[in-house]
This record gives C-alpha cells, structure tokens and sequence, in this order.
C-alpha cells in the first residue's frame, strides 16, 4: 500500500491534533529523560499509563501484524506519529526495551506462541520488558558473560547476577544472555538466549543509585530461579547470534521497532534560546563570535544526523559502505547530545556549577540533569568506544583490536 | 532562526543516479593513481583525449539548457560527476569550465550565450578569473579594472588561481568598471595578449596560472551584463563552494580508501597496524565526517539555488566537506609513520587537494561566519 503526498499530509495533520490534545500536562515531577532514567514509582505508572493512551489511540506498533496487537498499517505511518511525538516532546514511550528490540526480536524469530504472548502486552505497557545482558565483570564483552543456566530436565536453573538493569523493578519479563554449556570452544558457543519471567522465587531486584543521584537502573541477583525450556528464543547454544540480532535493532541498525520515541533529546534550538537569555558581559551571549560559531557546528551535526537518515534510505548513495549510516547512528547521536548538553553548561557563566533544587539553577537544572544523563548513551547499548571497533571493523573491514 | 526541526529530504533524481554511476566508472579507469602522479609531470595542463569523453558524454552541458545544446539539468547533476572525480584526483577543467557556462548563463548576453554555450558543450575550455592577488574571498573585492576607450575595454591588473588558463578557449574574468563589478569575456585570442604565469601551488594536479590584464583590450561587446554581475558572482561562488565540496567528498573518501588500505598490511609489533585504537578509531571518524559532509552534499545539490535554504545548505556543505578532507587526509599522512613524510606516499597528494578544496571560495570557518549571521 502506498500513500499520496495529501493522504500522509492528512494523517500528519490527525496526528498533531491529537497529540495537541491529549499530551499530558506537566504532572509536577521532574520526568525521567529515557527508560534508562525511570527512578520511582509516579514516574513509573504516569509512563505507563501515557504508553497505553498512546496504543489505544492507534499510534503504536503501527506496522506490526494485527494478529498480535498491531495495526498492520505502512511504517511511513508510524515514522510520522514517532516525529511528532519528537516535535512536540510529549514524554518517550516507557517500554523502550520491548517496543524496540526485544519486540522486533520476538516477532522475528519467536515462536506463535511467543508472538501471541508478548507482543500486546509490550505494545499496552501492560508487560514491562527489561534487559539482562551485562554483569559486573563482563560488560563491553557481553560474549564473556557468565551467568549460568543449567539444564535440569525441561527447565533451567539460573545462578549468578546481570547489572545495570534499567526498568528491573518494574520487569515482568527479561530477554537474558546466560551460559548454559561451560568449556566450550569459545566463549560465544556456550550461550542461551532467553524470554524469562523475572517475578518468580530466586530472583531479585536491588537498585543502584545514579550519578545524578536518582534511581535508574538495578543489579539483578539469580539465586536457583527455575524457568522452563520454552523461554529459550533461537536453539540453545545459540544465544550469541540472538544477541547480535538484539543489539542491531537495539542500535537502530535493523528497522522494525514498534514507533514512538525512546528518549527525550535536547535539541540544538533549546541551546540556542539558552545563548539568547545567558549574558555574556552585559549582552546576550548569542552576540559572541565564539559561540555563534559553536552553535552553527551544533546545528550542523544536528542536521548531518536528519541527513544521513535521509541519505540512507537512497540506495545509490550509500553503494560504497552500505552500513555505514545505520551502524554508526548510536555513536553520532549519543556523542553529538553528550558534547551539545556540556556546551550548554558552558553558556551559563559561573552559575553553571548549580544543580537541581537550587533555585538559581537555570532552567531548574535541567542541562546540568541531561548532561549527565546523556552518558547513559555513550555507554549503555555498546559503549562509544566499542563502537569505534565495531565500525572500524565491520564497516572498513580494519584487522581486530 | 532555522527551524530546525523541519523535515530534511535529500532529492536525488535518476538522471543522478546513472551519471554518479557512469563518472564513478569513469573516474576509477580514467584516473588510477600514477595517472595522478604522471599528470603532475606532464607537460599538457590536462588529457586532451580523457576531456573529449567528457565532451561527448555530455557533461560539460549537464547544466546547460538544452536550446543551447546542453542536456538542460542542473547543478544537482554536475555534483555526481565531480565527487568520483575528486575521489580519483583528477585534474581537469571540468569544473572551471562548468563555471563558465554557469557565468554566461547568468549574466551572458544573448549573443554571448548563443555563441559560447554551443562551444562548451562540445568541449570548448573555460577557464574563470575571479580571484586577485590580495586573496580576498570576497568577490567583489576588485582591483582589476576595466575602462572604456571608443568601443573597446582596457583592462589592467592581475588575476590568479586561473586554472588551465593556457589551453582555454575563452576566460571570464572579473573586473571593475565604473567602479562596480563587470565581468569580461576573453576569446583566445585576447587571452594571447595577456600575460600568462604558471603559479606554483600546493595542489600538483591542477594546473593554474596568473594572468595578468595589463595592455590587454577587448571588444566591448564582450561586456557580460553589468546589471546582472553581482548576481552572477555570488552564484557562480556559490556553485563553485558546491562542487569543491563534492571534490572534497569525493576526495575524503578516497584518502580513506588509502588509509584502510596500509592499515590493513603494514605490521608493528608483530599486528597489523589496524588493530590499533589509536589508528582504528579517529579513521572512523574520518568515516564519520564524511558521511555527515556527503548528506549535506547531496541536500545542499538538492536545494541549490533555492533562496536562503540553500545558500545555508551550501555553506554548510563547503565547511563540513573542508574539515572532512582536513582531517581525513591528515591523519592518512601520519599513519604510513615514516613513508607518510615521503614524496611517493599517496597520502601527500589527498592533502594537497584537501587544502586547495578548503581554501578556495572561503574555508570553513569563512562559512560558518557566514552561516551565523545567516541563521542567528
Ligand atoms: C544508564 C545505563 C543503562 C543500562 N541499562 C542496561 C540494561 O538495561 N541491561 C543491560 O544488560 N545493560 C545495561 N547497561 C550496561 C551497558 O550495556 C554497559 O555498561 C556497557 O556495555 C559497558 O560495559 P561496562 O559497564 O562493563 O564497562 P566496561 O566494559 O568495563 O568498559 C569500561 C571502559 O572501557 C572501555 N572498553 C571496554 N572494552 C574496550 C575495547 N575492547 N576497546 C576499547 N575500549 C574498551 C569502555 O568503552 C569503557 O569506556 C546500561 C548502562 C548504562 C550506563
Ligand atoms: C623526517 C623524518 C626523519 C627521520 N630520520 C630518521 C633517522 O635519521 N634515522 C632513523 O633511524 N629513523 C629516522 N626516521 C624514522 C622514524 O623514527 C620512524 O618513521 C618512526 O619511528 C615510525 O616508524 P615507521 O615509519 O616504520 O612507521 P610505523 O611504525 O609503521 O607506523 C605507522 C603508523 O602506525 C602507528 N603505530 C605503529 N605502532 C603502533 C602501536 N603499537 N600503537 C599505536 N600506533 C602504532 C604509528 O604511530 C604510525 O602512525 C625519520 C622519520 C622522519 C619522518
């Protein structure tokens, strides 16, 4: 099915108004910035319950099949519901590791019965999904990690513990990488990928308190949990592959994510108006050649990033390094929101060195709040370095590190 | 201020798509490295038989009407020929001359058109005279002068960077008169009468000369239309920013080619070079630079012309590329270690061009002055 330039300029239109309408007034708390960020309780269900309007509007999982919660519609659809909700920075959609990656995952290589279990309940926000990759010993070399998932009978019997796992109070599944056969040729044979559910006997959830100093993320402790064969996704002994699959629609280097955005960007236009108030001796800082300049290589990394997504889907402008784009998305993003988020501290003069709940604070604290959020980008999902190697290697075919 | 949340979409016609593919062919037979090399010995200022298949693949009139014999496409199209170039070093008037042409059709007279246009199209040679000895990248800024006696044009001063002056066919070059900028129509035959200097400049491949006016007159008929010049500078700037920002996209990504290339067979300590961070990474940021130069490339081909938008899409396009190529070629220097400081080691050449591209028409900080005052 394809749609007329007036038929989306439509739909965009239903779209604006609806969100016009029915995003949610500023509820009183500071909101988390992604789901990497969501540390309480009324941050927790205010998401949620918004995830769920937003389904039960229709504008979510858009182009995902019917049978399992979708609405079977063009992804054309979908991608211009996910840029209003960007335009009009209405909070992100909470289940971010289900509508995103684990999702994607399930209805690429799940089974019915998988498919039909979880995909609605991920498009609800009614299932929480949560991510057990890294443990405290094996991060950037996930194809290291340890947690064992031994085999007894038709279950498996989980010992040890996965780290910083962002929305783990709130989980009622886990997609989890665990070793189920040790001494194996390399350390990527031995692994299992699994679709567990986390509130059963011999798990548990400890929170871990964030350089902000709010609550985000968690370290999981697995103490004999017994789950059955049936959670395995992909042949056991094959979960490394399964996590490479996981980790390209994690980066966005798949497509097939559900819609809706993940994270709440600062853009280049708030530090603008931040450079138009912030005083630079007397005048406005916007009147300073060295921060009018820092600005337009702001706004044109900012560009780059629209570029290159439209850049990418024109097949004979990307023949030389196909993947170049989609793989380096995460690192570009991540770094430009890291180093924009920092130039906007610098706007601030002496009173830079505020944070949130000082009532001299600009802007409440916000840019100092961001700022060190942003690093859960560079470093959750692949940390910047690693995907450095992973490009250098993958993309320009460069010898190992 | 921009909005900056507008929906980007980067137009890119089928007409493009054959041609980038035909000149990325083209380039790499046309142009393997010691053509490079050979090119900087050769006594020609170019390869006569390379540049008549240029000529009867149509692309010195891809911008040119078709009432004037050109296949009436626009800018946009040119780009996908000069990036493979570019990436291939190629030293040709192509350029220079699509430059002309763009000249002519923006503040020719119709004689002029009728006249030269058919000629470029069939391969005749431009070469543009529009910067000074002062260096300035503003334009307008002439000491070059012209004056009026009886019917013809007395023209004094000194133009430079013209390249392949020697073998053109006819120059434009720009002058004042009457103390407003006029741009001066210059057949072989009037180019005979001025004096010819090779320069010598960083980039080997090209080959530019300077020209100096003095005791050289032409007819006044060869006046371009004065109430049309500035116009036609600030575009035939502009399309030049853009197809130096191709050039230097182009030639980004050749130098990377390079880089890759010696990462992945020199040895140290016993590994392949490559497998160091230290090199492995800013390469991909090299990687990434060019990535992010070559969208804005394509935008700025895309929205060429078209008002302030475009002018910021150019600019943007000619800073990002001229960092790209910066860096990349730089970087490509420091990692062949000793052989990089050689005269043989292809690394010099990108950043021979990489510096040409960046500071003609204004480098990047140029741009994002201009950007700013454009935007803020
Ligand atoms: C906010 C946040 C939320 C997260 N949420 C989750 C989650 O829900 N589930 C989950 O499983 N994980 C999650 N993570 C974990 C994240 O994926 C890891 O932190 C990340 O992969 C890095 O692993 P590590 O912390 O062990 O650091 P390490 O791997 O120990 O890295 C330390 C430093 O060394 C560098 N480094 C490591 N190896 C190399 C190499 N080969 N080359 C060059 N440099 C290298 C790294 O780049 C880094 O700078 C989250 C992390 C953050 C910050
Ligand atoms: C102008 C000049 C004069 C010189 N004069 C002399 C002289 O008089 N006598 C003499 O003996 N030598 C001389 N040298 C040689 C100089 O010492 C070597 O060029 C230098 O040690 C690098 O070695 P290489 O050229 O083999 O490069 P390589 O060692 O091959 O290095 C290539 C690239 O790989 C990088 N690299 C290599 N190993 C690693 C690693 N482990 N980690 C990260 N990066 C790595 C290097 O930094 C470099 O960027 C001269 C060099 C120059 C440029």
């Amino acid at each position: 099915m394809s749609l007329t330039t007036q038929e989306l300029d439509e739909f965009r239109k239903g779209v604006r108004a609806w969100f016009e309408e029915n995003k949610p007034a500023d509820p009183g708390f500071l909101l988390p910035l992604s789901f990497m960020e969501v540390g309480t309780d009324e941050q927790f269900y205010f998401l949620r319950d918004w995830q769920r309007k937003v389904y039960e509007a229709g504008y979510l999982g858009m182009a995902w099949p019917k049978e399992y919660g979708g609405h079977g519609k063009p992804q054309a659809l979908q991608d211009i519901v996910t840029r209003e909700m960007i335009r009009q920075k209405v909070p992100f959609m909470t289940n971010t590791i289900g509508l995103n990656w684990a999702g994607p995952l399930i209805l690429n290589m799940g089974s019915e019965e998988q498919k039909k279990a979880y995909i609605p309940g991920i498009l609800s926000a009614e299932d929480i999904w949560c991510q057990g990759f890294s443990e405290p010993d094996h991060g950037s070399d996930l194809g290291n990690a340890q947690l064992k998932a031994t085999r007894d009978g038709n279950e498996f019997v989980l010992n040890g513990s996965k780290i910083w796992t962002s929305l783990g109070r709130h989980a009622k599944y886990m997609i989890l990488l665990a070793r189920t056969k040790q001494n194996t040729n390399n350390k990527y044979e031995g692994l299992s990928f699994f679709l567990i559910p986390m509130r059963i006997p011999g798990i548990e959830v400890v929170p871990i308190r964030k350089l902000t100093g709010e609550y985000g993320f968690n370290q999981t402790f697995f103490t004999d949990a017994r789950i059955s064969e049936s959670c395995l996704i992909g042949k056991e002994g094959e979960g490394w592959q399964v996590a490479m699959a996981t980790l390209a629609f994690e980066r966005g280097a798949v497509g097939g994510q559900a819609g809706g955005h993940a994270m709440m960007s600062r853009e280049v236009a708030e530090v603008v108006a931040l450079a138009q108030t912030a005083q630079r001796a007397g005048r406005p800082a916007i009147e300073d050649p060295t921060i009018r300049d820092r600005l337009v290589q702001f706004i044109m990394e900012e560009r780059s990033m629209m570029l290159n997504s439209a850049r990418s889907k024109i097949k004979a402008l990307n023949a030389d390094r196909p993947f170049s784009i989609p793989m380096s998305s995460k690192l570009v993003g991540s770094e430009y929101q890291r180093r924009m988020n920092q130039f906007a501290l610098s706007l601030q003069g002496a009173n830079a060195a505020y944070y949130v709940g000082d009532d001299l604070a600009y802007e409440r604290g916000q840019w100092q709040r961001s700022y060190f959020n942003s690093f859960s980008a560079t470093i959750g999902g692949g940390t910047s370095e690693i995907q450095h190697n992973i490009i250098g290697e993958r993309v320009l075919g460069l010898p190992k590190s | 201020m921009l909005d900056t949340n507008k929906k980007l979409t980067i137009t890119f016609s089928e007409e493009q798509e054959q041609l980038l593919d035909i000149a990325t062919s083209f380039a790499r037979d046309k142009f393997p490295m010691d053509k490079a090399r050979a090119r900087i010995a050769a006594a020609e200022d170019f390869d006569r038989a390379i540049w008549s298949e240029m000529a009867s693949l149509g692309w010195l009139g891809i911008a040119v009407p078709e009432e004037f014999g050109g296949s009436g496409l626009g800018l946009a199209e040119v780009v996908t020929i000069a990036e493979p170039l570019g990436r291939n070093l190629a030293g040709t008037p192509f350029v220079s001359t699509t430059l002309v042409a763009q000249a002519l059709l923006k503040a020719g007279t119709s004689a002029q058109k009728q006249e030269w246009l058919p000629k470029i199209c069939e391969g005749a040679i431009g070469a543009l005279a529009i910067v000074e000895p002062h260096g300035d990248w503003n334009l307008a800024h002439l000491e070059a002068k012209a004056t009026e006696a009886g019917d013809t044009l007395a023209l004094s001063g000194t133009k430079t960077f013209v390249t392949d002056a020697a073998s053109a066919d006819l120059a434009i070059v720009s002058v004042s008169l009457g103390g407003k900028p006029a741009l001066v129509l210059l057949d072989k035959a009037a180019l005979g009468k001025a004096v010819l200097e090779r320069e010598t400049v960083i980039d080997e491949t090209r080959r530019s000369y300077r020209l100096k006016l003095d005791g050289v007159s032409v007819p006044k008929a060869n006046l371009l239309d004065q109430a049309a010049t500035v116009a036609a500078l600030s575009h035939v700037d502009a399309a030049a920013c853009l197809l130096l920002a191709a050039e230097a996209c182009g030639g980004t990504s050749g130098v990377i080619d390079v880089i890759v290339e010696y990462l992945k067979t020199r040895k140290q300590f016993d590994r392949y070079i490559g497998s160091y961070q230290a090199l492995k990474h800013p390469t991909v940021d090299a990687l990434l630079a060019l990535e992010a130069a070559r969208s804005h490339l394509y935008y700025a081909a895309g929205v060429f012309g078209q008002g302030e938008e475009g002018e910021i899409a150019m600019r943007m396009a000619k800073a990002l590329s001229s960092d790209a190529i910066a860096f990349a070629s730089d970087r490509a220097i420091q990692f062949h270690g000793g052989f990089g400081f050689t005269y043989d080691c292809d690394a010099q050449l990108f950043r021979r061009r990489g510096v040409w591209c960046e500071v003609q028409h204004g480098d990047a900080a140029y741009h994002r002055r201009k950007l700013a005052d454009l935007i803020f």
